[in-house]
Formats: C-alpha cells, structure tokens, sequence
C-alpha cells in the first residue's frame, strides 16, 4: 500500500547507541539494484533473478544513512527500517 | 518560464490543455511551460489526448511517487480508459503483452524471469567490455574526417552492440531493427506502421528465440527460450519479451548519452569538472543529475485506476486514465533544489527518470554503467569536442515517445 511508501524518514539520532533493523519483503521485491548500489555491506541479490538478500539485519551506525536512503529509493516498498 | 493557466474555476469545464506539451522555443532541456505551470497551479489535472479523452496528468514529485507505487493504480493497457500515447499503441495493446502492461501477481511471475542478468554484480562484470566497445568507436571517430554525427558514431551503436551481446542477437541486423524501432517509438506513426513494425520485429525476434530452442548459447534469448521448452511461455510471449528488452536497451540509453552530451556542452563548467575528476563516484553522480535533469521518458508513465483515488485534492475515479509525468517530478523544487540547474555535484538519486513502483526500469543498472563509461571518457579522450552546429538547429525528438536528438554533429581540434 501507498502507506508504507516512504520507508524510513528518520533523519538524525545516528549517534551511539541507536540501533537499527532491517527487514525486507521479497515477493515485493522487484530487482531494481538500488539497495546494492547504495549499501552493498547490507543488500545483495541473489544471483538467478536478482531478488534481495539481506546480509546484516543489524548494521553498524556509520551504515545507516545508507540504510535509510536505500528504503527511500526502493521502487516496490520492499525494505522497511526499524530504528530505537 | 511561469506561464499561467486559462483562469477557469476547477469545476468550469474550459478547453483542456493537450497532452503531451510543446516545450518552449530555446528550451530544449526544460519540462513544457504548460506542464510546469499545472505543477504550481493545479498538480492533478485534467488534458486532453490525440483521441479527445480527457486523462489526469500527475505533475507533482510527491504524487507522482504515491500512485506508481500505489496497487490501486493499474498498468493494464487493454483496460478502458487506458490513455494510449497513440492509436498505433493502442491498437497494439491486445497484441503486444508483456509485463510493462501486466499488474502483480502476473507481472512479478513474468519480470522476474527476466532480472537475473541485471543484477548489479553481473552487470558490473561486463564493465570492461563496455569500455572496451566503447574505446573502439571513440578510436574510430578520431581517426576519421570531421564533423561527426555522434548519434550514429557511438551514442546509437554502444547500447545496440551491449543489448545484442547480452540478448543473443546478430548486431549485424542493426539497420533493420534500429528502424523497426524507431517506427514503433515515433507516435506520429500510424497504427499501420506501428503494428507493421511491431509484427516485423516479433517475428525476427521469434526466429532467433526458435534458433536458441535448436543450439542454445550464453544470452538471454536463450534463457527465454529455456522457459519456452519448459512450458512457462510461448515462443510468441518469449519474442514479445525480446522485442521489448531490445528496443528499451539501445532506444533509451542511446538517447541519453546524446543528448546528456549537448546538455553538457551547455554547460561549459559541469563538463569540465566532469573531464577532470578520476573519481568514479562523481561520475555516477554526474549520471543520476543528467538522468533527473533530462528525463527522457517524455510522454509520461500510462496507468488507469482501478477503484476511486483521492490524490493531490482530486478524486480520480475508477477506470480513469493516469499521466504521470516525471519531468515535472523531476524538477520539483520541494525535492530538487534549484532544478532548472544542472549541477553534476548534487545528490540525485531520487529522481524518477526510470519510473518507480513495481514497474520500475529493469535495465536501470546497465544503463547506468553504459552511460558512467561513456560520460566518464568521451570528454576526456575528446576534451575539445563541440557542436558542429548551433544548438537551434539540432533535430530535437519531440515527436518521440523518447526525448533525445536525431542527429548531433560534433566536431574537434585535432
């Protein structure tokens, strides 16, 4: 639905002790790239069709940014950002 | 650059702009006045179509985003109130099926039969190849006469060669599928030529995928033509899927290294830094910036609603067609500041020139890297290159489903 569109909007608190946790929805998932290109430390793709993988479901702080743009770029709302 | 609008109250019924827009006299690179004045005035708005119907063209970024995403919002073009770019295309909608015009569950089936090899890594092996193509025609152009025409020099055969390479088609068939081609993206082509056109190259493309049934090889058309042994397709559907990724893999990216170059040739200060930087990142951040400056896709992403769609203060009802027109998107100052500006330093990443939701370009990183290997050495192996000819009396392509140049005569210092 439109309503998780956005991914993540939050944009600062990146300071320690912030932690963050990264799903991802593959039947949604529709093998743009962007997430790989962005943040390869967390995203890869499976080699047959290029579906996500999701290789650090907790990723360090200095990952972040990256993390949050990638689920903004995200064409299918697939990744969905939890940040406490 | 603020042309207002027919004074008319929403509900008046005055006469609706036509879609698509003429763009300005001097402003090749701008989104049409008309366009970027409903952006300010009226973001969903009513136009008129070459048939009189009267879809909602969608020009702000940010409803733009919600309605490619939205499931509601259908891609089916043989449903009513599909609003066709033109009668060749709708007379091809029941003919030519492939997942571009197929909703989810359907179109996720078909597509991802087809994303593998784009996927970034892979693609990103066929880096050197690329640059290697693209080396060669560069060293044939410096060894010939000047002016040259770019569009035919490397702008046209760099993709053409890389799609043939990656399908498993003959490049030596370009001059009939690269016509072919062009009849089928031109929307002053008749139906007749359109369908003609279409027909001709399903069939061509059939014929490879029957030779790839016989002796498979290393490319896609082969791996269609796998699924075509398998019983997930017909040969129809696996040649309808090869004429689609054929004529996006050579049309789009063909267009955007052309007229990304003119761009950047006007623009004397963005193509130096551009020249000068050993970084590949700001390469690929030079790509996005052209991609979001440029956009293209010029006629708008199709779609029809499903059910009834509040948006940007305007009901769009059930089975109303939908413009969403990413050039304005794209130059939507509450995301792009200063857009009218090309600035290769900033971060465009959220540009919508590949569309967005689930109908998202497949081939985006192959363009990507097409167009980083081309922007990341032309102009520093040609560092004088210039228009043999003003920018006024460039072919601009505003007949095309695709914006971009016919032809750009370049010349140099030797």
């Amino acid at each position: 639905m439109s309503g998780e569109g956005g991914g993540s909007r939050k944009g600062e608190g990146e300071g320690k002790g912030v932690t963050m946790r990264v799903e991802v929805d593959v039947p949604k998932c529709v093998a743009s790239g962007q997430c790989v290109m962005i943040a390869p430390d967390v995203f890869d793709q499976n080699e047959e069709d290029g579906i996500v993988v999701l290789l650090d479901e907790q990723p360090a702080p200095e990952l972040h940014a990256d993390v949050r743009e990638s689920a903004v770029v995200c064409p299918a709302a697939a990744i969905r950002v939890v940040e406490k | 650059m603020t042309e207002t609008l027919a004074e008319t109250a929403p509900e008046a019924e005055g006469p609706l702009p036509e879609f698509p827009m003429p763009r300005a006299a001097g402003c090749p690179f701008a989104p049409p006045p008309t366009a970027r004045a409903l952006h300010t005035e009226r973001p969903v708005a009513r136009v008129r179509l070459w048939d009189g119907s009267a879809p909602w063209l969608v020009t702000r970024y940010a409803d733009q985003r919600a309605l490619l995403g939205d499931p509601r919002v259908s891609s089916e073009a043989t449903r009513p109130g599909f609003p066709h770019p033109s009668a060749g295309f709708r007379e091809n909608a029941g003919r030519r099926r492939t997942f571009i015009t197929m909703d989810d569950p359907e179109h996720a089936r078909i597509r991802r039969m087809v994303t593998g090899p784009f996927a970034i890594k892979r693609i990103e092996a066929m880096r050197p190849g690329i640059q290697k193509i693209t080396d060669g025609l560069i060293d044939t152009m410096l060894a010939g006469p000047t002016p040259v025409d770019l569009v035919r020099a490397l702008a046209l055969p760099l993709p053409s060669l890389v799609i043939c390479q990656l399908l498993g088609v003959p490049y030596e068939d370009h001059d009939f599928f690269q016509r072919k081609s062009s009849v089928l993206i031109n929307r002053h082509s008749s139906a007749e030529e359109v369908v003609g056109a279409n027909e001709a190259l399903t069939d061509y493309l059939e014929g490879l995928v029957a030779g790839k049934l016989a002796e498979p090889a290393d490319d896609m058309l082969s791996e269609l033509a796998g699924r075509v042994r398998a019983g997930e397709l017909t040969r129809r559907d696996a040649a309808n899927m090869g004429v689609l990724l054929l004529v996006a893999g050579h049309e789009t990216t063909a267009n955007m290294i052309a007229l990304g170059t003119v761009a950047l040739l006007e623009n004397p200060d963005q193509l130096a830094v551009l020249r000068e930087t050993e970084d590949p990142k700001a390469v690929a951040r030079a790509v996005e910036e052209l991609l979001r400056y440029l956009t293209i896709v010029h006629n708008g992403r199709r779609r029809v609603a499903r059910e009834d769609i509040e948006i940007g203060g305007e009901t769009i009802r059930a089975g109303e067609g939908i413009i969403v027109y990413t050039g304005t998107g794209n130059w939507d100052a509450e995301v792009f500041a200063e857009p009218e500006r090309l600035d290769i330093g900033r971060d465009a990443r959220r540009h919508m020139a590949f569309g967005f939701g689930v109908h998202q370009c497949l081939g985006q990183p192959l363009a990507r890297m097409e167009l980083q290997v081309v922007y990341g050495t032309l102009y520093r192996r040609i560092p004088t290159l210039r228009l043999a000819t003003g920018i006024d009396q460039l072919p601009f392509k505003d007949d095309g489903l695709v914006y971009g140049v016919y032809e750009l005569p370049v010349t140099w210092t030797s």
